[in-house]
């Protein structure tokens, strides 16, 4: 333990800056990457309002925007995913969460390179401007889409917002996968070297297991999308050509030769799938910690949890090519990608037997928390039993780059991870603000977002069956899209209404913070190590002593003891009394 | 709450499965020698992960419910899980998973292992933001030279393509806007693409091959239904991604040496 007291040798700094801007504290860094999180999904969500409207109302004048151009269109497309996929589905959960209760929950007093934290934080802030930024350039925000694939991303003249806009774009990725792998390093160390006496591995909650897991994906897919990026910056920049074949756009042939548009995919989805578990690992976390916490119950396979999410992690880098089916690629790689990705759906079929087994016999308390847990698990099924379907090679001929797809992952990486952030911020806030949020307002949004994100998504799949291509900006060209036009209307008035109950958590957000009861050191009646110190926790997250850890993580109903929980710090159960 | 709960989840799953079972919105008419297997399969996923979807959903709905917290309700079962529960269950998900995937890789091996056979039609199909263009290549069966120098996409056909007329090989070479086929006859095509990638997607036909520059991709498929399909770009191209349709029109072995005769003879 010698390391965390020298680690924590700084003292609580007093000055606005230091303690609020640059400050040093992981809990202090957390919410700062919550709350630029919180920005971003903001814009993010309402670049999509734009995009739905455009889609039903092609004509519509809207707000600062004015009339929507196809390729404004794309434009949006392109920096929502983006922003989504990075600015929040990664920074919220594991910058966000991770960074304020992995060391409370392992009982360290602090990340094991405080500086590093910082700057990790202030970098991805940096990327974000200069994502945003890309708005406001000659041409606009690039229209090649979240994957960027070349030579469309590579090449100027391919399109509008492809000139400086798209430099802003990969620059700002680059700038972003350096950030996350500071944080990687960061909570791969902390995990590893800063756990309290008798936080053995298998002790960890399974949160602190999800964020150790998403880390090592992070520090393993950052490095080749900040490689790639690089090299598709020199492709655009400096001439060379890792992905420019002889091409001719707009009648002008260039000057490139020999390189590989599929080599990009390559490199890009090495890191893109792997991305996907990191978006959706902490949210596996949390939906774990929830359930047990509200079923009142130990979670149910508590190793087969651990084991299933290794597996996951391990098997989400040998798959990227299921992304690729129908890219060029030697169609008999394609059998052993699609027998891997099949493979996964062993660890997370896992996974939703073991929640269900977590509810089942239990005693269930309806807090909003567990709501969207329970909202999580409902998701993640819906969303994960499309993927078999996409992951036959057979079955991409009709299903790839068509609308299915947009179901898919919205369900799964996208609504699923963003249940499990509702979760975690339900869950947390009273230990992190010290008031509790509003139950009332917690259940009209949960009930509004439950339905309304089915609604938005599992049409899609409809569309998809129905041969309806994704990135269209526009449903009038081909003939056998008219039909479509009311399930895209549907859509959208379903958007409108989950959207606009989004003010409701913000709400609920900013007027508890202020106004909310105050919350007791362990509200819930939980059992890990954050419940056991002061709401919200002093500045070394202990007050100066260092815990220790006796039990399991998820101890509830424990029999013969003297409440329905046995914390990680009671004295060990059945050696007492 | 617990009952809401139950009542929603299983609305959802019901109304889902509604819209799945009857399908107002289905895959579209195949008609190519490879439909049918291509829509078994997609059948037979779709019905296994029918009935996971409404059993899992179903059960979580009536967990939340009968499990709720009251007064009278038992104390949680202590139970940290059961060995024997998840061998059996990782098992099963195992063998359904890696079953299903083996049965559908037959289809892929055909489509996409084995070359065109010897009678087909060679056809070459090119995009670029945002249109294709098809060729054919006349009487002598091969395809002229085209080289990038002279593609000029603002003068279509021949010169989008960039085809050398000096060719001898390519005076018969006939480029179209619309794509012609005669039925029953399988297609050996080449994608490719001059500029960004495309993806050549014909739902009817259930084919879709990305176009990729510096790639030519062979690939076959045989229409068996006479009439007019629609064709789609599914990968993103640029501004008018939307709008890169194009026409696949099937029609009887003597209707197409007409067509054929007919542009051939234009060209003299």
């Amino acid at each position: 333990m010698a390391t965390s007291e020298v680690v924590h040798a700084h003292a609580a700094p007093q000055g606005f800056i230091r303690k609020y801007i640059f400050s040093l504290d992981h809990k202090v860094i957390g919410i700062q990457y919550f709350f630029l999180a919180l920005t971003a999904v903001w814009v993010g969500m309402i670049l999509s309002l734009f995009m739905r409207i455009h889609l039903i109302w092609p004509d519509a004048n809207l707000p600062l925007i004015g009339h929507i151009q196809p390729e404004a269109y794309l434009s949006l497309l392109t920096m929502h995913g983006t922003i989504m996929v990075f600015f929040v589905l990664t920074t919220a959960p594991q910058g966000g969460f991770g960074n304020y209760f992995l060391p409370i929950q392992i009982g360290a007093p602090d990340m094991a390179f405080p500086v590093l934290n910082m700057l990790s934080f202030w970098t991805t802030f940096v990327a974000l401007v200069v994502m945003l930024a890309s708005f406001f350039v000659a041409g606009g925000a690039p229209l090649h889409g979240w994957t960027g694939y070349p030579p469309l991303s590579a090449v100027q003249s391919t399109g509008p917002g492809e000139g400086l806009g798209a430099d802003l774009w990969i620059t700002s990725i680059a700038i972003f996968c350096a950030a996350s792998l500071m944080g990687a390093l960061n909570f791969i160390t902390t995990t590893l070297d800063l756990r309290a006496k008798g936080m053995t591995l298998m002790r960890m909650p399974l949160t602190v297991w999800s964020w150790f897991i998403t880390a090592i994906l992070g520090l393993l897919a950052f490095g080749v999308l900040l490689s790639a990026g690089i090299l598709l910056l020199m492709d655009r920049n400096l001439g060379t050509s890792f992905f420019l074949p002889t091409i001719v756009v707009n009648g002008q042939l260039l000057g490139h030769k020999g390189g590989s548009p599929l080599l990009w995919q390559h490199l890009f989805w090495f890191f893109g799938h792997p991305e996907v578990y990191i978006a959706i690992l902490p949210g596996m976390g949390v939906a774990s910690q929830v359930l047990s916490t509200f079923a009142r119950k130990p979670i149910f396979g508590y190793r087969a949890m651990v084991y299933a999410m290794l597996a996951i992690g391990f098997l989400g880098f040998m798959v990227w090519g299921h992304h690729m089916f129908m890219s060029g690629m030697s169609p008999y790689s394609a059998f052993a990608f699609s027998l891997l990705t099949m493979a996964i759906g062993v660890p997370s079929a896992i996974k939703t037997f073991n929640w269900l087994g977590t509810i089942y016999k239990s005693r269930v308390r309806f807090f909003t928390p567990m709501l969207f847990a329970i909202g999580f698990v409902s998701l993640f099924v819906s969303g994960g039993l499309s993927g078999p379907f996409l992951a036959q090679p057979t079955l991409d001929i009709p299903l790839h780059d068509t609308y299915f797809v947009v179901g898919h992952f919205h369900l799964i990486m996208g609504v699923a991870a963003i249940f499990g952030i509702f979760a975690a911020t339900y869950y947390w806030f009273p230990k992190m603000f010290g008031r509790m949020m509003s139950e009332p307002m917690g259940k009209i949004h949960f009930w509004i977002t439950f339905i309304g994100t089915y609604a938005i998504f599992m049409p899609m799949h409809y569309l998809g069956m129905a041969g309806h291509p994704r990135r269209y900006s526009q449903l009038t060209e081909l003939a056998y899209l008219h039909p479509l036009i009311p399930v895209q209307r549907f859509m959208t008035y379903a958007a409108f209404i989950t959207i606009a109950a989004q003010l409701i958590f913000v709400f609920n957000l900013f007027w508890s913070m202020f106004k909310g009861a105050q919350a007791s050191d362990n509200p819930w009646d939980a059992t890990t190590l954050e419940w056991t110190t002061a709401t919200p926790p002093p500045h070394d997250n202990f007050g100066g002593h260092t815990p220790v850890v006796h039990n399991g993580p998820y101890e509830y109903g424990v029999p013969g003891a003297a409440r329905d929980f046995v914390m990680q710090t009671d004295p060990p159960i059945g050696a007492s009394h | 709450m617990g009952l809401a709960l139950l009542a929603v989840v299983w609305l959802i799953t019901f109304v889902s499965t509604y819209f799945f079972i009857w399908h107002p919105w289905w895959l579209p008419v195949g008609a190519s020698a490879a439909a049918a297997g291509i829509d078994h399969q997609f059948t037979f996923t779709y019905i296994v992960m029918g009935i996971v979807f409404v059993l899992a959903q179903c059960s979580l709905g009536l967990f939340v419910w009968m499990y709720r917290e009251r007064k009278s309700s038992p104390p949680a079962d202590y139970s940290h899980g059961n060995t024997t529960m998840e061998v059996v269950w990782t098992m099963l998900t195992a063998v359904l998973f890696v079953g299903m995937n083996l049965m559908g890789s037959k289809i892929w091996a055909a489509e996409r292992f084995e070359p065109a056979s010897a009678s087909a039609i060679p056809v070459e199909v090119t995009g670029m933001q945002f249109a294709w263009y098809f060729r054919y290549a006349g009487p002598d069966g091969k395809f002229g030279v085209t080289t990038p120098k002279l593609m000029d996409p603002s003068s279509g056909s021949e010169a989008a393509i960039g085809l050398d007329t000096n060719d001898p090989a390519a005076k018969d070479d006939v480029v179209t806007g619309t794509m012609m086929l005669p039925v029953n006859r399988q297609v050996d095509l080449t994608l490719r693409a001059v500029d960004v990638i495309h993806s050549f997607f014909v739902p009817n036909m259930r084919f879709k091959q990305d176009a990729v520059p510096g790639l030519a991709i062979h690939m076959h498929f045989t229409p068996t239904q006479i009439g007019d399909y629609e064709i789609a770009c599914a990968e993103l191209c640029g501004l008018g991604h939307y709008k890169m349709h194009g026409m696949l029109k099937v029609v009887s072995q003597e209707d197409f040496d007409k067509w054929l005769g007919a542009r051939e003879a234009e060209k003299q």
